[in-house]
């Protein structure tokens, strides 16, 4: 169905895309999104980047974008449509959307392609990342200090390093507050699906966790957290309008700056495929305001925060122990980029099975 | 936690439930519409914008099912006034629905919906384990309930459904013998509208009370495949959706006690179970095939 309905609208912006490109002689930017623009998550995201990217640029650009675009093969048919209705830089902003997007880029060498939170580059794919761990640490460091239980829950999508950094994090600064505390992690095969995502939340509640966090795009198990009195974060964007009672804070990504940036740089011919992978300090991402939270543990957040854009605190800060009791740096380093890009291992203190 | 995961199965499958039944009784009278999916999600953003408006969740419900039967009606114009193919009508049905419903419901996107309450008898609500399972749902479980009891009561022991059954069999003979076939079709395709709104309001105004572009996930195609391996009967295709429910909700408890079954698999079980249990008991092959409308998805021009 995707498919269908991804090649429709692809057929839509390569029509609008044409009769444009025939009007004026703009810069013409171009997105993919994995979900709906207005998905109130991750997608809505980058949208509210390429906004931005709009507004600032003005005249200078046009800019269009391609919804709901199914991880996988379907996602070069929606990629190529776009290199030739006259996009001249396309931001695919899915992990998924990796070997589609390299694959396209060989057959348009002209065209730039930026390809958001993966590890391949070519002459013309950049990639951007932001270091969402960063705040999943301080998420963790909360969650140990708020859960009576002890145990937090975890809604995650698909076993991809970007995921598993994230819950790797997470159980490190909670770790750093108490050694013995747990997780529990569902995976729903899935970045967007509220249904299931909430019926994840409800089985965790249900086994007894009392907070949970998600690696998924909709704001459905905070509504079931708040629905319990219980509490969690928000993935993406702030989502307290959902959750005023439940919601402690919430990773939300700020694209806009970069994308400004990346077109701007083609504009002006400097454009070269980077490795860029923004944290905190570089407000590529933001903590939504502390809520529903004691005085102390608000200071103590904001104290990590302020460490983590320092660097005097790195979330991956040896010694990091593998789930099998292996240790990979010892005190006094911390992971290095490429090992952490390709993450595809737990920490000890998670009990879940790494999917392979 | 035994009563929470029943609540959370029944919660899982009422949408399943109006969605398939509401689809059985289109088929049944002889039209496939493969636009179930288009309908739920127009039935969703209608049902929330509604409730947002007004307030009331269950001006939210009728105004899902308006939504549902305006654009069965076009389904109904299209394929059994204009005689277009089935199968390629329902299918942009489908795509339609999705689309519009993105459309209207733009502005509707990142607001907390307005939830329907459950019931509440003080007294019996309160009974351990079954209280709220029996006496603690909202109301539209209990009508998807009633929907259910009242199809199957309608289809097998009314002149209606057993006309109704005839068109879906042999749309020339009950032609013959008098019947208006299109307006028996027209109807129960209407009436498969209603019940796709209601199933879509379902999921925007109960299971996640938001309105989200394509929220409705793929959930019409399930209701399609529900109706097909429940064999076009009411009480399987319910039985169906409560497996499908139970085992997507029963998979997630497994992940989260961690033992260790590949997650993939996990999520595919929900899938495979209900096949393997549909197929089990609808294993009686004669019986199968005098519950398949014989018809299923031809178009009717009558001679004159």
């Amino acid at each position: 169905m995707k498919k269908v309905l991804s090649a429709a609208v692809a057929v839509i912006a390569l029509a609008a895309g044409m009769s444009a490109a025939e009007a004026a002689d703009k810069l013409k930017a171009c997105w993919v999104y994995v979900g709906p623009h207005n998905d109130g998550g991750y997608s809505e995201g980058h949208d509210k980047g390429r906004l931005y990217a709009q507004e600032k640029l003005g005249d200078k650009i046009e800019t269009t974008y391609v919804e709901n675009v199914a991880e996988g093969p379907d996602a070069e048919r929606a990629i190529e449509r776009l290199a030739r209705s006259g996009c001249k830089i396309i931001f695919t902003t899915s992990f998924g959307f990796m070997d589609p997007t390299i694959k396209v880029a060989a057959k348009f060498p002209d065209v730039k392609f930026e390809h958001a939170t993966g590890f391949k580059t070519a002459p013309n794919v950049g990639t951007y990342n932001s270091r969402f761990y960063e705040g999943r640490y301080i998420q963790g460091q909360i969650a140990a200090k708020q859960s009576k239980a002890g145990v937090a829950g975890y809604i995650v999508s698909f076993p991809i390093p970007e995921v598993v950094m994230g819950i790797d994090a997470f159980m490190l600064g909670a770790q750093s507050v108490n050694p013995d505390f747990k997780v529990k992690i569902i995976w729903v095969n899935s970045w967007f699906d509220p249904a299931k995502e909430a019926d994840a939340a409800k089985a965790l509640f249900d086994q007894g966790v009392d907070i949970i966090t998600q690696h998924t795009d909709s704001p459905a198990p905070l509504q079931i957290a708040q629905e319990r009195g219980l509490h969690g974060f928000g993935q993406a964007h702030d989502m307290i309008q959902f959750a005023p009672k439940a919601q402690y804070t919430a990773i939300v990504d700020t694209w806009g700056p970069y994308y400004e940036k990346r077109i701007n740089a083609v504009l002006d011919g400097t454009w070269k495929p980077e490795q860029s992978w923004d944290g905190l300090k570089d407000g590529i991402m933001q903590m939504a305001p502390y809520t529903n939270l004691p005085d102390d543990v608000v200071a103590m957040a904001k104290k990590t925060q302020a460490d983590i854009e320092s660097g005097a605190l790195h979330p991956f800060k040896g010694p990091i122990v593998k789930q099998d009791g292996t240790e990979v740096i010892p005190a006094g380093q911390n992971l290095d980029d490429g090992t952490l890009l390709g993450l595809n291992w737990y920490v000890k203190g998670i009990d879940d099975k790494l999917p392979q | 936690m035994l009563e929470s995961i029943l609540l959370t199965v029944i919660t899982a499958a009422t949408p399943l439930i109006f969605a398939a039944i509401g689809e059985l009784v289109a088929e049944r009278s002889g039209v496939l519409n493969l636009g179930v999916e288009g309908m739920m999600a127009m039935g969703a953003v209608a049902g929330f914008a509604a409730a947002h408006v007004t307030g009331n969740p269950m001006i939210g419900v009728l105004a899902a099912i308006v939504a549902g039967v305006v654009m069965a009606a076009l389904f109904g114009i299209v394929t059994l006034v204009f005689v277009a193919n089935q199968v390629a009508s329902g299918l942009a049905l489908t795509l339609f629905g999705l689309g519009l419903s993105g459309l209207i419901g733009d502005s509707f996107v990142g607001i907390p919906g307005v939830s329907v309450p459950s019931l509440n008898i003080p007294g019996l609500t309160d009974l351990p384990i079954v209280g709220r399972v029996i006496f603690g749902l909202d109301p539209l479980t209990y009508l998807a309930i009633a929907l259910t009891i009242g199809v199957s009561w309608f289809l097998f022991r009314t002149r209606g459904g057993l006309v109704l059954r005839a068109v879906g069999d042999s749309h020339g003979s009950a032609h013959t013998l008098g019947y208006d076939v299109i307006r028996v079709r027209f109807l129960a395709v209407l009436f498969g509208g209603a019940c796709a709104g209601v199933g879509g309001a379902y999921l925007s105004l109960v299971y996640t009370p938001q309105w989200t572009e394509a929220m409705t996930a793929g959930r019409g195609w399930i209701a399609l495949a529900l109706v097909v391996f429940g064999t076009w009967l009411p009480l399987r295709v319910f039985i169906g959706a409560i497996v499908f429910g139970g085992v997507s909700i029963l998979q997630l408890h497994a992940q989260a006690f961690g033992i260790g079954i590949p997650s993939q698999f996990l999520s595919a079980l929900p899938y495979l179970t209900t096949i393997v249990v549909l197929v089990i008991i609808s294993r009686n092959r004669v019986l199968v095939s005098t519950n398949t409308p014989a018809a299923l998805g031809q178009s009717f021009v009558p001679d004159r």
